[in-house]
């Protein structure tokens, strides 16, 4: 497969050789495909190989996720593969039937849904500003934010507990959202106005003739041109939010815990509360799962961009 | 060469920025416009990450409950307290350690997967754990390591590789049937017969305790020894069928064979010879345990190996990088992967026409072009892998939590599960942001030079 075995190559190279060259190369062509062939061969069973070993724990979580807990208690979740009589949705239906579950499974998406669709707005009102509006300190103001990308989400933990028990909303989903949204728009902003930054000037110019004012001109013009950015934006918050557990777990008290809190609280008896854990998170899992083959190309440039959060 | 790869890996983060110039307005604003659509983002940014910034490096200097000034003292007790200490140095384990792990096999799997046609495929699957969260793949990886080996997979898998390559065959519940059998306990768990054997005349060594359908593989039924001979031979069987029935301390039909048992000769507390029962239960000793007891060591009726203590200690740091390295070496494989793309073929081409091996273009093409993707990979791993806590918090049992500890579960131990030392958890935050800084300020001027161009 490689240049090296297409004969075609031969009398690219120095004539003098070129005896030697004849005498060698069926030899060494027919040694260097058995060779790359039984290359090929290791190289498919390693990947093979590992993409099982990626999919193993999942896939256990999965099938002990379908068993009943007697079951999980005796033995291995493999052994559902020969017994397939074992498998039962009891756990998911009990699951779905505890109010305090399918709350928090509520409060999940009352906290994401505002956090992911405030810093959308918020931040590409921002990267608007900063990509096309004159204002004096405009360039400093930008470097300010962006240096606000890397911040750990821990420092503000401790401060944020004060300052919302201050103002009354510690433990309220104002404040896990509002946390969410003030440590999402650093990144927001910094993507957002790269991307406005590239829309060409003569569409803003045109839109302008036409007597569109700044907002007109943000809404009509600048936010449909900038709905893959927003899409990328959108599913990096959303998952974000979605799979934290940190911030809710600080900010949130029983009554607006999200999922990731309420399943946290059951880990500590492991061994005896999988039937609540398991299919607890896989009922966390299908939302992430779905965005993820749903909006591959969105979601995969959305946590490459956001990775270093 | 070194722009393309740039551009391919574009959105990679704050450490590629792309390079666009300032724009001039195109509608003349206002201030006050300006100020409208800024002040949101301005006003949360401030009171949510800026302030907390200040109010955490000036909590950290102050005492538990912030009534006392202690100047640095939250920071030497940081690096003194020997529970602190713990969670530094394995923050350091995990910074030195997980960064480099994943960036390797990103790498590997980046490569590897251009050759095969299925590569989309492959690259969905490792990519696929970047999608849930940290809490999910703690609880997926907490059964993994589950101790049982009739639960926990890792340790399933290490089990049945552990009896495959070691033969001896053990029978921890069995013992001797005590009213018909000579067998006598004598200490540390072996069996002793309390009289002498005799050459030529087998001896029956009856054990009991075990289900006949519980025993390992597919064992014989079990024969009497042959008698005669100047050799002490004999029989390990258990005494005992399905459904009954059979004489006590006989060898009847049906009744199955123990095999691998180990038989030792004993006279005068000394082992003068030993023999391993053969599939049919008969063992045979040389003409030297003549007139001695016949001992069955502890060591046939030791527990079963039962894999490795994952989550305990010793082992629960690794363990648990071990998950953090299933759920990102998906993002440093895609981000290589894009890198690798837009390599220049005609380089690899050439080192191959000039007679370089597939590992050393690998090694001396590959990897030098993809440095530069490979220093972002690797900085933005280890930007994450200093904060981590999710997965420590979930994986680590109660025991072993505090050997597993980090920094960032650290703070939030001190602050709010309990520690109640806000001034200690405020000097931790204030750390963290120091460890990030140098990012900081690379992405800065990165920045500023984009300007100036």
């Amino acid at each position: 497969m490689t240049a090296l075995d297409t004969p075609a190559r031969g009398p690219s190279r120095p004539a003098g050789s070129s005896a030697q060259d004849t005498s060698v190369r069926p030899r060494r062509s027919l040694a260097s495909r058995v060779a790359s062939g039984a290359a090929g061969g290791v190289l498919r069973v390693f990947l093979v190989l590992v993409a099982v070993f990626w999919l193993v724990p999942t896939f256990g979580l999965l099938v002990s996720s379908f068993r009943d807990p007697k079951d999980i208690a005796e033995s291995g979740w493999w052994t559902a593969l020969t017994a397939p009589a074992q498998l039962t949705a009891a756990s998911y239906e009990s699951l779905l039937e505890n109010d305090a579950v399918t709350g928090s499974l509520l409060n999940t998406v009352w906290i994401t849904v505002p956090a992911t669709l405030l810093v959308i707005l918020i931040g590409a009102m921002a990267g608007y500003a900063f990509a096309w509006m004159d204002f004096k300190g405009r360039d400093w103001w930008f470097m300010a934010v962006v240096a606000l990308l890397v911040v750990p989400v821990q420092v503000a933990l401790i401060p944020l507990s004060s300052l919302f028990g201050t103002l009354g909303i510690f433990g309220d989903i104002i404040g896990v959202v509002l946390f969410h949204v003030g440590f999402g728009l650093p990144f927001a902003i910094f993507l957002l106005r790269n991307f406005f930054a590239e829309i060409p000037r003569e569409l803003l110019e045109a839109a302008r003739l036409d007597g569109a004012g700044e907002a007109r001109l943000f809404l009509t013009v600048v936010m449909p041109l900038a709905a893959p950015a927003l899409a990328s934006l959108g599913i990096f918050q959303f998952l974000w939010v979605w799979n934290d557990m940190l911030v809710a777990l600080v900010f949130s008290d029983s009554g607006s815990q999200p999922l990731t809190v309420a399943l946290q609280q059951q880990v500590r008896q492991f061994g005896a509360n999988i039937d609540v854990l398991a299919p607890g998170a896989f009922i966390s899992m299908v939302i992430p799962l779905v965005v993820f083959f749903a909006f591959q190309r969105q979601f995969v440039s959305g946590v490459m961009a956001g990775a270093v959060k | 060469m070194a722009n393309s790869v740039a551009k391919s890996t574009e959105g990679a983060g704050a450490l590629l920025t792309p390079s666009v110039p300032p724009r001039k307005s195109v509608t003349g604003t206002r201030l006050w416009v300006a100020v409208l659509f800024l002040l949101p983002a301005l006003v949360l940014l401030g009171s949510l990450v800026v302030y907390p910034i200040g109010y955490s490096v000036w909590r950290s200097l102050y005492d538990a409950d912030g009534s006392g000034f202690v100047g640095l003292g939250n920071y030497v007790d940081l690096f003194t307290d020997d529970a602190t200490l713990t969670a530094v140095r394995n923050t350091a384990v995990w910074v030195a350690v997980a960064p480099a792990l994943v960036t390797a096999l990103g790498l590997i799997f980046a490569v590897l997967t251009e050759r095969v046609r299925w590569g989309t495929a492959f690259k969905l699957i490792v990519f696929m754990p970047m999608a849930i969260s940290m809490l999910a793949a703690g609880i997926i990886f907490r059964l993994v390591y589950e101790a049982d080996p009739d639960r926990g997979v890792a340790n399933a898998v290490v089990t049945s590789v552990h009896d495959t390559f070691s033969d001896a065959a053990v029978y921890p519940k069995a013992r001797p049937n005590a009213q018909v059998s000579d067998l006598k306990a004598s200490g540390g768990g072996s069996f002793t017969t309390s009289g002498t054997v005799q050459a030529g005349t087998p001896v029956l060594l009856p054990l009991v305790g075990i289900a006949p359908n519980k025993l390992p593989g597919d064992p014989q039924d079990a024969k009497a020894a042959p008698t005669g001979g100047d050799r002490v031979t004999g029989t390990v069987w258990l005494d005992f069928r399905l459904g009954g029935g059979g004489e006590k301390g006989a060898i009847d039909a049906r009744e199955k064979a123990l095999k691998g048992v180990k038989v030792e000769a004993v006279e005068d507390g000394k082992v003068v010879a030993s023999a391993t029962s053969a599939a049919d239960g008969t063992f045979s000793l040389p003409a030297e345990a003549d007139g001695a007891q016949l001992r069955l060591p502890g060591s046939n009726f030791a527990a079963p190996y039962n894999g490795i203590d994952w989550l305990g200690p010793a082992l629960v740091t690794p363990a648990i990088i071990g998950s953090y390295v299933w759920m990102w070496a998906g993002f440093a494989m895609v981000l290589i992967a894009a890198g690798l793309a837009g390599v220049d073929r005609n380089l690899l081409e050439a080192a191959r026409v000039d007679g370089a091996n597939e590992w050393q273009v690998f090694r001396r093409v590959t990897v030098p072009l993809l440095a530069p993707v490979l220093s972002v990979v690797l900085v933005t791993l280890m930007i994450n892998v200093m904060k981590v806590f999710d997965l420590v918090y979930i994986i680590a049992p109660q025991p072993s939590q505090d050997e597993a500890n980090v920094l960032a579960l650290q703070l939030f131990l001190s602050s709010f599960g309990g520690g109640g030392n806000n001034g200690l958890g405020s000097a931790i935050g204030v750390i963290l942001l120091l460890l990030v800084l140098p990012v900081m300020w690379v992405n800065i001027r990165r920045l500023r030079k984009e300007r100036q161009r």
